[in-house]
């Protein structure tokens, strides 16, 4: 089937339902999303628990409610999507190719696309855990599937490897589901997840936190074994002599998430080595015209309440782009990052505005430092911070004279003060 | 054919990796009873599925000796062997890289030996290889260059049991041969099984399977091979490079994979127990640093997976392809380590011709085909074409593996097939699905579900490869 669309979204999550919402409310009516699941909604339709929504609604949510409430708005408004509907690749000229169940093979013409196709994680092989290939390791999503999506159970006697909030998570629901969680280990001196989670995912059911530590051997022919422990030095590498067997029949994985970007590479999009996610000026927009990027796709976020918020700007900005008002800045700097800054999204600005944020990451944890922005060589922004840590995204809004300041800088950089 | 338990099989075949895969294919051309016996779940787990899948042009064995033989030949065969079983394959340069003077006499050590072995190879300068190769190490001073090929290996195994299967060829997996014994005119394999012939495919227990009718003329050493795969993204050559050999081995190697992966590995590593498949810290060191040497920028980011192979070594170094001095109706074809893939057709072909030379009665087999069909890939299709297979078949626009593009109608068919796919690697090594970069996280969940609604098992009884390797467990 051939369709002419002025917006396909690719990815019916979170962040592809805020841009079509957000191009819809700013006048696109010719939208569509196109969503690989059988439902919209994404990754958090596995996710049951609460903790959701505390910045966008004031409430706590559990995931599907929260993309609920994002359902709601969208059949209100009419966005018209596609389930079962696998996008194949986009083009450069933007010619969207599709399998759906329903519609069978479609090609669609699009004006402007947005790429919302949010993350995977990061797996066993990418981490390289020598060792035996048995049944029952896990990344957690993946269990996190097969019990809450399928209700079924992964195993007894669990050990869980990376304390992310979606390792603290896994923990506490595999105690609820009667298998008994051994320890939950960090490679790191320190955990990347919210301390609440830390409290209530493993305090509260008496599972240890393991600093320092990892899996460096997994053992079992058929179904998993048990795995050989180390505690790892200041380099992370295992200390010799701190070897541990712990006996289990499931290990969980929460190593990290990487952006999915196999639809954006086929279509040109320059992607960051540093996030695995797109370069993108101040309107979430890619080096192809009227492509853009957001959500998971763009950079792995921790709250979906911010994923909402960027993808809103990036439906309104294509809608700006399609309506044909878009200010032309084709002046765009690249913002430079540098001492204990990771990056920084966006990655290049024309011109700035103070409801535009600047989202980045630090590289270690530190107490006290001092968030720095420079335009020229000149700080025009500061900020003292108590606690910064890399598990928590730092988000940034600069005031009408900060922007103006930048957008007539030649260099700006970020920085941190450590001192 | 129908069987029962008093049938006596013309041959019993051990072992369904490449070798006793393409020795029924062959014999499935003939009007006979064969049945092949795997003690692993499925066809092609042991060396066959683990190994670097390079068909070897056939210049580095010893001229003479019965690999150099089988390898040239096989190498030919092979070229047949891929269009008949419609199993990937693609025609490549390979480079021995030299990186000193020395490396260079070893280079024209081989190409001598290559000459010897009628193979056409030739040497070619420092330049002509980064040319060839940009990424390359330029301290390189030469390399030998030869016309090579990739084949996926456990593609082709598959393929030549399916076309076997078709044939009437029995197989039953998941049986371990434990006993054999010798009767006058036929063996008892288990208590169970009567053949008159039988071929001891078994890889790296071929030793023990000869030992279970008192043969102990050779022996069999397990010596390990670690690799990784790096992501399709990462693919950085156009060639299969080498470095020099050593005694211990064709030394790691750089290739492209036929699914425009990249391989990396092996090591060699003597170990105590033949079916001692773990990657260890150590082999994986070494063959990311010996790789470092190839391409000096390589880095770890983009590793999807770790594996390793066991290599059968025996102890005459050379392929054991003859019948046991015990029994004239017991075939060993044993030892084949490398080049055994590359030499599988000629294997076949050998086979075929020791057997009829022994008296075996080959009566071609009317309704036998050498032709087998692979499955229909909905990313291979163009446009127009998925539009038809869709309008055929739904279950083609219903993508299951994202990474690799994998249609609910492939993963279907794939359980459907001659020796059809029962656990999820099963359908991994039949389809690509859960090969990817995310490695099955997203899939692996639904494959396990579509395996239970078309076998009609309880989702908790699917498994990883078979036995007892369960996904999941039952609620308590
Ligand atoms: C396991 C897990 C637990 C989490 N827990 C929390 C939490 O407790 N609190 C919190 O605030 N946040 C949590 N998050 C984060 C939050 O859920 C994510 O930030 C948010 O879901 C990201 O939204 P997204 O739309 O970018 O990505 P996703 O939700 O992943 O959506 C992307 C969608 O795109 C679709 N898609 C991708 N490619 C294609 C294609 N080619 N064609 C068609 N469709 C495609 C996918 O199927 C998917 O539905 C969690 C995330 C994960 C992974
Ligand atoms: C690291 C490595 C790299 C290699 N690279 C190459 C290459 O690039 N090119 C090339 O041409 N060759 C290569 N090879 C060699 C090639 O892989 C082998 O020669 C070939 O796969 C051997 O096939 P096979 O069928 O003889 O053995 P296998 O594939 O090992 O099959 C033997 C089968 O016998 C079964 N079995 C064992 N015992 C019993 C029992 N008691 N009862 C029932 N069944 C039993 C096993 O389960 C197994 O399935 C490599 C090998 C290794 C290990």
């Amino acid at each position: 089937m051939n369709l002419n669309k002025s917006l396909v979204v690719v990815g019916g999550g979170p962040a592809g339902l805020a841009a079509a919402i957000a191009a819809k409310e700013n006048g696109i009516n010719d939208v569509i999303i196109l969503e690989r699941g059988s439902c919209l909604g994404g990754i958090l339709n596995q996710c049951i628990h609460s903790g959701f929504g505390l910045h966008a609604f004031g409430e706590e949510l559990t995931g599907p409610e929260y993309a609920g409430r994002y359902e709601e708005k969208a059949e209100k408004l009419k966005v018209d999507y596609l389930t079962d509907t696998m996008v194949l690749s986009v083009s450069h000229d933007k010619t969207v190719i599709a399998v759906s169940k329903e519609k069978g093979l479609l090609i669609i013409k699009a004006e402007a696309v947005v790429l919302a196709t949010g993350c995977r994680e990061r797996t066993r092989g990418a981490i390289n855990i020598p060792g035996t290939r048995p049944a029952g390791v896990f990344t957690a999503g993946t269990a996190q599937y097969y019990i809450n999506m399928i209700g079924n159970h992964v195993g007894k006697k669990a050990v869980i490897l990376g304390s992310g909030d979606i390792g603290l998570i896994m923990a506490r629901r595999l105690m609820l589901e009667g298998a008994k969680v051994e320890m939950v280990l960090e490679l790191l001196p320190y955990s990347n997840g919210l301390g609440r989670n830390i409290a209530q995912c493993l305090e509260d059911f008496d599972i240890p936190l393991m600093l320092s530590h990892t899996v460096i051997g997994v053992s079992g022919k058929e179904r998993l074994e048990g795995v050989t422990i180390a505690k790892v030095d200041d380099r992370l590498l295992p200390i010799p002599g701190t070897e541990q067997f712990i006996e289990c029949d499931t290990l969980l994985l929460s190593v990290g998430l990487i952006p999915e970007n196999e639809i954006a590479t086929g279509a040109g999009v320059e992607l960051s080595p540093i996030t695995g996610g797109a370069v993108v000026n101040e309107n979430l927009e890619t080096n192809i015209e009227g492509v853009f990027a957001c959500g998971n796709a763009l950079h792995v976020h921790d709250l979906v309440d911010y994923v909402s918020d960027e993808a809103a700007r990036a439906g309104k900005s294509a809608a700006a782009y399609l309506n044909g008002d878009k200010k032309e800045s084709s002046q765009y700097k690249t913002i430079i990052t540098k001492n204990g800054v990771r990056y920084c999204v966006p990655q290049k600005i024309g011109t700035l505005t103070p409801e535009i944020p600047l989202f980045f990451r630090v590289a270690t944890p530190s107490q006290g430092s001092t968030i720095l922005i420079y335009a020229d060589g000149n700080v025009v922004y500061k900020k003292r911070e108590a606690y910064l840590t890399p598990s928590e995204m730092q988000m940034v809004k600069l005031s009408d004279e900060t922007c103006k300041k930048l957008n007539e800088a030649k260099e700006i950089t970020v920085e941190l003060n450590t001192k | 054919m129908k069987t029962n338990k008093n049938t006596i099989y013309d041959i019993a075949i051990i072992g369904a990796g490449v070798s006793g895969c393409m020795i029924a294919r062959e014999m499935s051309m003939f009007d006979l009873n064969i049945c092949v016996l795997d003690k692993a779940y499925d066809v092609s787990s042991g060396a066959s599925k683990a190994n670097s899948a390079i068909v070897h042009a056939g210049y580095d064995p010893i001229p003479g000796t019965l690999k150099s033989k089988l390898n040239a030949r096989g190498a030919k065969l092979m070229k047949t062997a891929v269009k008949e079983l419609e199993v990937e394959y693609k025609v490549l340069p390979s480079l021995v890289l030299a990186y000193d003077e020395e490396q260079m006499n070893t280079v024209l050590a081989l190409k001598e030996r290559a000459d010897d072995n009628g193979v056409s190879v030739k040497t070619i300068s420092r330049e002509e290889v980064l040319t060839i190769e940009p990424m390359l190490n330029p301290d390189v001073v030469g390399a030998l260059y030869a016309d090579s090929a990739i084949v996926c290996p456990y593609g082709l195994t598959i393929a030549a049991a399916e076309n076997a299967a078709k044939n009437g060829v029995e197989f039953k997996l998941g049986y371990e041969v434990s006993r054999i014994e010798t009767h006058e005119s036929l063996f008892i394999i288990n208590d169970d099984i009567k053949t008159k012939y039988i071929i001891n495919a078994a890889g790296v227990n071929s030793a023990e399977i000869a030992s279970l009718i008192g043969d102990l003329s050779f022996s069999i050493t397990p010596r390990r091979g670690e690799y990784m795969i790096y992501d399709k993204q990462n693919l950085c050559v156009n060639s299969v490079l080498f470095t020099v050999p050593t005694k211990l081995g064709k030394g790691v190697l750089i290739t492209p994979s036929v699914s425009g992966n990249m391989l990396v590995g092996p090591n060699a590593q003597v170990v105590q127990s033949e079916c001692d498949i773990q990657t260890t810290s150590e082999g994986q060191n070494f063959v990311f640093e010996n790789a470092k040497r190839i391409i000096p920028s390589l880095t770890k980011r983009g590793i999807i997976r770790e594996f390793a192979g066991i290599r059968a070594t025996p102890s005459g170094d050379d392929f054991i392809i003859r019948f046991s001095e015990i029994s004239s109706k017991f075939l060993h074809v044993a030892g084949i380590e490398s080049p055994g893939l590359a030499s599988s057709p000629a294997v076949a072909e050998y086979v075929l011709e020791l057997l009829k030379n022994s008296g075996l009665r080959t009566i071609p087999k009317k309704s036998s085909t050498r032709y087998r069909k692979q499955i229909r890939k909905i990313s291979e299709a163009t446009a127009e074409e998925a539009a038809e297979m869709i309008a055929e078949n739904p279950l083609y626009s219903h993508v299951i593996c994202r990474c690799e593009t994998i249609s609910e109608a492939e993963i279907v068919e794939a359980i459907h097939r001659p020796i059809g796919a029962r656990s999820v690697d099963a359908v991994k090594f039949r389809t690509r699905a859960g090969m990817g970069r995310c490695q099955g996280g997203f899939c692996s969940p639904k494959v396990a579900e579509i395996l239970s609604r078309e076998l009609n098992i309880p989702l908790s009884e699917v498994t990883q490869f078979g036995g007892n390797s369960k996904i999941l467990c039952k609620k308590q």
